[in-house]
C-alpha cells in the first residue's frame, strides 16, 4: 500500500469535511479514523478512488460521532441530509489548514504535533514515537491543540512565517520511530510550496533539500558525527542538490530575501564545493552578514565567526568570536553562553596551532554539549589532540 | 519481573579502578567504549530486559516554591553537591542477582588502555505496585 499517497490525501479529505460543515476537531478525528481503517483494509482491497473512499469513510465516522453526541433533533436533520457535493477543495484550503495547525496561539510542540497529524496524516502513535513521549501524552497534546484553535475562523489567511517555523522544527528536531521526520518535513514543505507562491517557502524547501542531500554522510558507521569538512562529497545526493539549487535560484531572482533563502544560499555554497578546501568562504561570510541583518541572533554571529576563521584565518575568527562576547553579555550580569561557542573557540585555537588550549576547550565544550552525539564528537576531538600531544 | 535502575555518576561514586577521564583516552579507546555500550543495550533489548536509558547534562539548577504570586527561587549549580548523576538505564529482570550481573557487565566497559573501567554503578530496585494476592 502506498502510505505516502494515503498521507498526501489527508489535507484535502479534511477540508472536504470542514466545507461540508463539520467542525475542525471532529473532522480531524474522523479523518484519522478513516486513515487507520485504510491501512487495515487497502492492502487486501485497494479502492479505485482512494480519495473518494477516504471522504466517504471519514464522513460516515463523523456522522457516527455526531450521532452519539449531538442532540436528537440536530442529529436526525444531519443524517437525513445527503452531503452536498460541495466545492472541490482548492490549494487555498490546504493552505488554510497549514495556517490553522501553526496558529500563533499554539505552543511550538503543539503546532508540530497538530501539523503532523492533520496535514501530514501521521497517527498519534507515530508522532509519539518520533518525539519519545507516551502515546497518551501525545493524544492529549493534540486534543488540547484542537481545542485551542477551535474558535479560529478557518477561512482567514494567516502568517506564512509561523507555518515555516513549524516545518523547520519538524525537519530539525525529533528522534526516530518508524517515521522519517526530515523526509516528512520536505514532503509537507513541498506541498505548501505548491499551494502558495512565496520566496521564503521556496527558500525553506531549498534549505531542507540541500541539508538532506548530505544526510548519509553526516554520521559514520558507528554512529559518530562526521564534520562537514570530512564528509565524503561523492556520496552527497546530487539530484537533491540540483533541485535545491534550482529552487533557490528562482526564489532569489525575485529579490525578496529572507532568512531561509539566506541559509539555503550558504548550504548551496557548501554543496557547490568539490572539496572542503575549495569552499567559497568569502561569499559565505557575505551571506552570514545578510543573515545577521535579517535575524540578529547570536547563533548566526557564532557561525559567521567560523566562516571568518576559514576566510581570513583563525586569528580573524577568534576576533569575530570576541566581538560576539561583547555583543551578548547575557541577562542579569551572569554569563549566558551561546550554545557551541566553546566548541567553535576550540576549533579556531586548534587551527591557530594552540593545541593545549584547543584540547582544554574541546573537553569543556563536551561538558556543555546539548546532545550525546555532539558530546562524543567533542570528547573525541579532545582525545585526538591530547594523545597527539603526549606522543 | 522486577525493575531496577542502574545509575551512573559524574561525581559521588567511589573512584573507579581505571579512573582516567575520557578526554585523556585515545580516539580508538573511545570508539571501543561506545561500541561496548551500544552492544550492551542492543543485547538487553533482544533479551527483553531493556526498558529505558538516558544521559543527563552535568549541570542543572535547584528550584523551589517561594510562595503565592512569586516566581520560583532558582539556585545552583553547586560545585559542592556530592552526588551528580550522569545517566541511567532501567532494566526489567527476573531477579536481583540478574540486575547485579548486568550492572557488573556494564561496569566492565573498556576505558583507558582498553582495560575495563571497573566503574561503580548504583543498582536501585523500583518500588512496584502491590500484588493482587497478599495472603
Amino acid at each position: 500500500m502506498d502510505e505516502a499517497l494515503l498521507r498526501s490525501l489527508t489535507p484535502s479529505v479534511l477540508t472536504v469535511l470542514v466545507r461540508r460543515g463539520a467542525d475542525f476537531a471532529a473532522a480531524e478525528d474522523a479523518v484519522q479514523d478513516a486513515l487507520v481503517e485504510a491501512v487495515r483494509v487497502w492492502p487486501a482491497d485497494p479502492p479505485r478512488d482512494p480519495k473518494g473512499w477516504l471522504v466517504t469513510v471519514a464522513w460516515r465516522r463523523f456522522l457516527d460521532a455526531t450521532r452519539a453526541e449531538a442532540a436528537r433533533r440536530r442529529r436526525e436533520d444531519r443524517v437525513d441530509e445527503e452531503p452536498a457535493p460541495g466545492p472541490v477543495p482548492t490549494s487555498d484550503d490546504t493552505l488554510r489548514l497549514y495556517f490553522l495547525c501553526a496558529h500563533p496561539s499554539l505552543t511550538p510542540a503543539s503546532a508540530v504535533a497538530l501539523t503532523l497529524r492533520a496535514v501530514g496524516g501521521l497517527t498519534t502513535r507515530q508522532i509519539s514515537q518520533a518525539y519519545l513521549v507516551p502515546e497518551a501524552t501525545m493524544a492529549q497534546r493534540i486534543s488540547r491543540a484542537k481545542r485551542t484553535v477551535s474558535g479560529v475562523r478557518f477561512d482567514r489567511p494567516g502568517d506564512v512565517a509561523t507555518v515555516l517555523r513549524v516545518l523547520y522544527l519538524v525537519f530539525n528536531e525529533g528522534y526516530s520511530g518508524d517515521v522519517d521526520l526530515a523526509a516528512e518535513a520536505i514532503r509537507l514543505t513541498r506541498q505548501l510550496a505548491a499551494a502558495i507562491d512565496h520566496p521564503e517557502v521556496a527558500g525553506l524547501l531549498a534549505l531542507m533539500l540541500l541539508h538532506h542531500a548530505r544526510r548519509a554522510t553526516r554520521t559514520a558507521a558507528d554512529g559518530s558525527l562526521v564534520p562537514l569538512a570530512e564528509q565524503d562529497r561523492e556520496r552527497w545526493d546530487a539530484a537533491a542538490i540540483a533541485e535545491g539549487v534550482a529552487i533557490l535560484q528562482a526564489a532569489l531572482a525575485r529579490d525578496r530575501l529572507g532568512e531561509y533563502q539566506a541559509q539555503a544560499a550558504i548550504a548551496a555554497l557548501h554543496a557547490d564545493a568539490p572539496t572542503a578546501a575549495e569552499t567559497d568562504w568569502v561569499q559565505i561570510v557575505e551571506w552570514y552578514d545578510e543573515l545577521a541583518r535579517l535575524t540578529d541572533s547570536p547563533v548566526v554571529r557564532l557561525n559567521r565567526a567560523v566562516a571568518v576563521g576559514e576566510a581570513d584565518g583563525p586569528r580573524a575568527g577568534l576576533a569575530a568570536l570576541a566581538e560576539l562576547d561583547d555583543a551578548s553579555p547575557g541577562s542579569s550580569g551572569r554569563a549566558h553562553p551561546v550554545p557551541r561557542r566553546t566548541a567553535v573557540a576550540a576549533h579556531l585555537h586548534e587551527r591557530d596551532g594552540d593545541l593545549a588550549t584547543a584540547a582544554r576547550l574541546y573537553a569543556e565544550a563536551a561538558r556543555e554539549a546539548p546532545n550525546l552525539a555532539e558530546r562524543d564528537h567533542l570528547t573525541r576531538q579532545a582525545a585526538r589532540l591530547n594523545s597527539r600531544r603526549s606522543r | 519481573m522486577a525493575k531496577y535502575l542502574l545509575l551512573k555518576h559524574y561525581r559521588g561514586a567511589p573512584a573507579a579502578v581505571n579512573d582516567v577521564p575520557m578526554d585523556q583516552w585515545t580516539p580508538e579507546e573511545i570508539s571501543a567504549h561506545m561500541q561496548y555500550m551500544q552492544d550492551f543495550a542492543d543485547r538487553l533489548e533482544k533479551t527483553g530486559e531493556f526498558v529505558d536509558g538516558q544521559a543527563l547534562a552535568p549541570e542543572g539548577s535547584w528550584v523551589r516554591y517561594d510562595g503565592e504570586g512569586r516566581p520560583p527561587v532558582t539556585d545552583g549549580p553547586f560545585a559542592e553537591t556530592k552526588d551528580l548523576i550522569a545517566g541511567w538505564m532501567v532494566i526489567d529482570v527476573d531477579s536481583h542477582e540478574r540486575a547485579v550481573e548486568l550492572a557488573g557487565e556494564l561496569s566492565a566497559a573498556p576505558g583507558a588502555g582498553g582495560k575495563p573501567i571497573h566503574e561503580w554503578l548504583e543498582v536501585r530496585p523500583f518500588l512496584s505496585a502491590p500484588p493482587t494476592i497478599t495472603e
